[in-house]
């Protein structure tokens, strides 16, 4: 076990290099940011240059890359153009988009697996039938129209909660956010789990419990769940990355000021130290997700112990 | 009060939603804000915000709430006012001797002299200071010291500046320049206390002004608030009792938010909601002109586009443009067809003149086609538009304004859109004239005067010239207005300048572009001024 979890942490670090690599070849391929900093005006032919020496931007983009890596490995993930250290805007802005992933996944994994075992044990009945119906609905739903709608119904029409998230972003202003951001990967958890569920349903060890006499809810939570749930957590692994990154939609609709705020930001101003660094701590985020995903895979079936 | 009532009904909706379905959150204390503040929208100013290097609306605005400088433009004429200078004058149009009124401080106390002034100017014009608006102080005496266009400063001060008494100051600019006065209403001459040069990374944190307002609280890309400054001496004191600014991403959740009533200001309404925009909001609906001017550049520098003749192709390019049925359909009014190369702000004695360009900015697509043939037609028989695409709907007029072209040629192909993905990527092929066909070029005044909208742009040479239109006749106008010390002269002289604009056509006017608020019922006495920013010291609040 220890073993293995050594060589996955080893293998991350090709993954991270080759992927911070990319980002920062395509955001710096775009072209030189500095000429945008001076709006429709003409930029200073002096004062552009200062900048450009300032952010290392008149390097070569190979020793660029090596000085970007060099300042990252010391914890230094450079300024954005506003002068701020763009530690500090990451300072601000994971924490929000944490909250909101949090709410998104508990959203999803309560919801989801409720609604999943629900119509899992009721196959080809009317519970069943109209759950599927209202995930291809949700699914078939992109996340700005259900965004706009739900904004529009709750914020405006029916006054509940506010139509956009105040700076400080508590759990409770990041319910409906959250609702949003969860509810298309809400739909795939609730059908995976039915379908997961519905074939472990006929196993052999699932009548032997039967057979046993064990409690129904005792059948379904230690035997059924348990094994039907390998597949919904692996896709709630690789959901949590996609969520923090995905959130340029939601946080855009509620005007929450995380990290889909400060990329978006980034990328319209070709802010280059931002969308890198930015970029660089969600592969991150992903890898480690993944990690732990098959950590509990083990968990959760010992049959799959890595040696 | 509205805001109240719903405040009341959502916290008893709240309680039923939570237990119904626990998707609705309660956020507390949204509907409540201290009495008489303002809640506007506002958007991440692109830096930090020192007077000399913000060159955009975002941070302007807060430099017009707690900064004042010598002049101010009225916010309805736009007419240059002295604001903190008694008097500013000058025999020769080219020395001048500032006088400071009596009086005035920083809201930290400290006293505003000329010092303040001329230490504010010499750091705006040092090239280590990298401030982006350093071009203002070219026109002062030993610029090219300070500012060289490559290499380090041979000096640290502008030898033009000198201090003369805690209230006076003189300035010796380069050439002739009778209006200069009036430029100074621009944020980038703003005084500057110590504290600025004593704490800078501190002051950035929190600036300290001069003007009807003081910052309280500035949390970057969120939220800046503050509150009216009491011993602020300036005629023109703050109505309420402060301004929240609150940063939006998108433009339409601000729109959801002002009909919630959760905030009471926008300055820019969404393009899908302009539809509704009248019934939802009535009379307190603002759409009215700013100092901003579209046009389409003609690449100069390249020679298929500026060899003799084919400035009746350029002309007639300008004809086969239906400027009036676009701005209808697509901006439904919230632009004006243009008839000049400056804007309807600076009013007829500031050089506006309508329909100056006469026929030439007038849909005429049988003229068009001809005057393009007799030209020798376009280069390669077609011609490209490019533009950014990500803000302000400009693929869409792009498409628009293709059409018109096709139509009037009879030729489906004759033009094509060349959409650029960001703006930064736009502008550096305009800088590097990477562009070979008609580009955009946005134009924003940095004071309402002729001369900011001809000199930068059509000038030999100029700064913000980026087709390269270069015409002798042209340059001897503007710099015969310069020298001329009388203001109605000097804007006659630029308005003969502008014909020769109207003869040579180095960039077609689209139109001008105006500016666009919103608010709640909760206000009264809300305008914008010429630079599409609200007036906000004098908004009332109910």
């Amino acid at each position: 076990m220890g073993r293995y979890v050594i060589r996955r942490l080893l293998q991350m670090i090709p993954v991270f290099i080759g992927s911070t690599f990319l980002i920062f070849f395509m955001v710096y391929a775009l072209g030189d940011p500095v000429a945008a900093l001076f709006g429709d005006k003409a930029p200073d032919p002096a004062v552009a240059a200062r900048i450009r020496a300032e952010l290392y931007l008149d390097q070569p983009l190979w020793k660029q890359y090596l000085h970007y890596m060099g300042q990252i490995l010391t914890g230094d993930f450079g300024t954005a153009f506003t002068g701020q250290p763009v530690l500090e805007l990451m300072g601000d802005a994971f924490p929000v988009t944490l909250r909101l992933t949090i709410v998104a996944v508990a959203f999803e994994v309560v919801v989801g697996i409720v609604l999943g075992v629900v119509s899992g044990l009721r196959r080809g009945r009317a519970a069943d039938t109209s759950v599927l119906m209202v995930t291809l609905i949700v699914v078939s739903i992109p996340t700005f129209v259900s965004g706009y709608l739900l904004q529009y119904l709750f914020g405006v029409k029916w006054a509940v909660v506010s139509p956009s998230v105040p700076p400080e972003a508590t759990f409770a202003e990041l319910l409906l956010p959250g609702a949003v951001l969860g509810l298309v990967s809400l739909a795939y958890v609730t059908r995976l789990t039915r379908t997961s569920l519905a074939e472990n349903a006929r196993a052999d060890y699932i009548r032997t419990a039967v057979a046993k006499g064990l409690p129904r809810h005792r059948i379904v939570v230690r035997h059924l769940l348990r094994n039907s749930l390998i597949p919904v957590i692996t896709f709630i692994g690789a959901d949590i990355g996609a969520l923090m990154g995905g959130a340029i939609v939601t946080e855009r609709i509620f005007n929450i000021h995380g990290v889909g705020y400060q990329l978006y930001q980034g990328i319209l101003r070709q802010n280059s130290p931002t969308v890198v660094g930015f970029v660089t701590v969600l592969v991150l985020v992903f890898l480690l997700a993944n990690l732990i995903v098959d950590l509990l895979y083990a968990v959760l079936d010992p049959r799959i112990r890595h040696v | 009060m509205r805001g109240g009532v719903r405040s009341r009904a959502g916290a008893a909706l709240c309680v039923v939603g939570l237990v119904a379905t626990a998707a609705a959150g309660c956020g507390g204390g949204v509907d409540q804000r201290a009495v008489g503040v303002v809640r506007a929208s506002w958007g991440d100013p692109q830096n930090a915000l020192e007077p000399a290097n913000t060159n955009e609306v975002q941070g302007g605005k807060v430099l017009d709430l707690i900064f004042r400088g010598l002049k101010r433009y009225d916010p309805r004429t736009g007419a240059a006012e002295n604001m903190l200078a008694e008097k500013i004058e000058s025999d020769d149009a080219q020395n001048f001797t500032v006088h400071l009124k009596d009086g005035w401080a920083f809201s930290n106390g400290e006293k505003v002299t000329a010092q303040s002034f001329v230490d504010a100017w010499n750091y705006a014009a040092l090239v280590d200071n990298r401030q982006k608006n350093a071009a203002f102080f070219a026109y002062v005496d030993g610029y090219e010291k300070v500012h060289p266009v490559r290499g380090e400063a041979t000096a640290k001060t502008l030898s033009g500046l000198a201090v003369k008494d805690p209230r006076t100051f003189t300035v010796k600019l380069r050439t002739k320049f009778s209006t200069w006065p009036d430029t100074l209403g621009y944020p980038a001459f703003a005084p500057l206390p110590r504290a600025f040069f004593e704490d800078h990374e501190r002051w950035l944190r929190k600036p300290v002004g001069n003007g009807p307002y003081a910052i309280d609280a500035y949390t970057r890309g969120s939220v800046m608030r503050l509150s009216r400054w009491d011993g602020y001496p300036g005629p023109d004191k703050a109505e309420n009792t402060g301004v929240e600014l609150r940063v939006y991403t998108d433009n339409n959740t601000a729109y959801t938010d002002l009909q919630a009533g959760n905030i009471d200001l926008v300055d820019d309404i969404p393009s899908t909601q302009l539809r509704n925009v009248r019934k939802d909001l009535g009379n307190r609906y603002i759409n009215q002109p700013a100092g901003i001017i579209q046009t389409l550049v003609f690449p100069l520098y390249d020679e298929r586009w500026s060899k003799p003749g084919m400035e009746k192709v350029r002309r007639g390019l300008s004809m086969a443009i239906d400027r009036e049925q676009i701005t209808r359909r697509i901006y439904r009014g919230t632009r004006t067809p243009a008839g000049d190369w400056t804007s309807p702000v600076l009013g007829e004695k500031g050089g506006y003149q309508a329909g100056l360009c006469g026929e030439v900015c007038t849909y005429d697509p049988g003229r068009a086609k001809q005057l393009i043939r007799e030209g020798g037609g376009l280069p390669g028989g077609r011609v490209t538009l490019t533009s950014n695409v990500d803000t302000g709907s400009h693929r869409v007029w792009m498409d628009a304004v293709c059409n018109s072209v096709n139509n009037a040629l009879g030729d489906d192909h004759a033009c094509t859109v060349n959409p650029v993905g960001t703006f930064a990527d736009f502008r550096n092929k305009i800088t590097q004239q990477r562009v070979t066909g008609l580009f955009r070029s946005g134009w924003q005044m940095d004071y309402p005067l002729i001369q900011n909208f001809l000199q930068p742009t059509y000038y030999t040479d100029a700064s913000s010239n980026y087709g390269k239109f270069s015409d002798a006749r042209f340059d001897r106008l503007v710099d015969e207005a310069n020298a001329e010390s009388d203001t109605g002269k000097a804007v006659a002289k630029f308005r003969d300048a502008e014909r020769v604009l109207t003869a040579l056509m180095p960039a077609i006017p689209l139109w001008y572009q105006n500016g666009n608020a919103g608010y709640t019922g909760d206000l009264s006495d809300v305008t914008l001024n010429q630079f599409s920013v609200p007036v906000y010291e004098r908004i009332k609040v109910k």
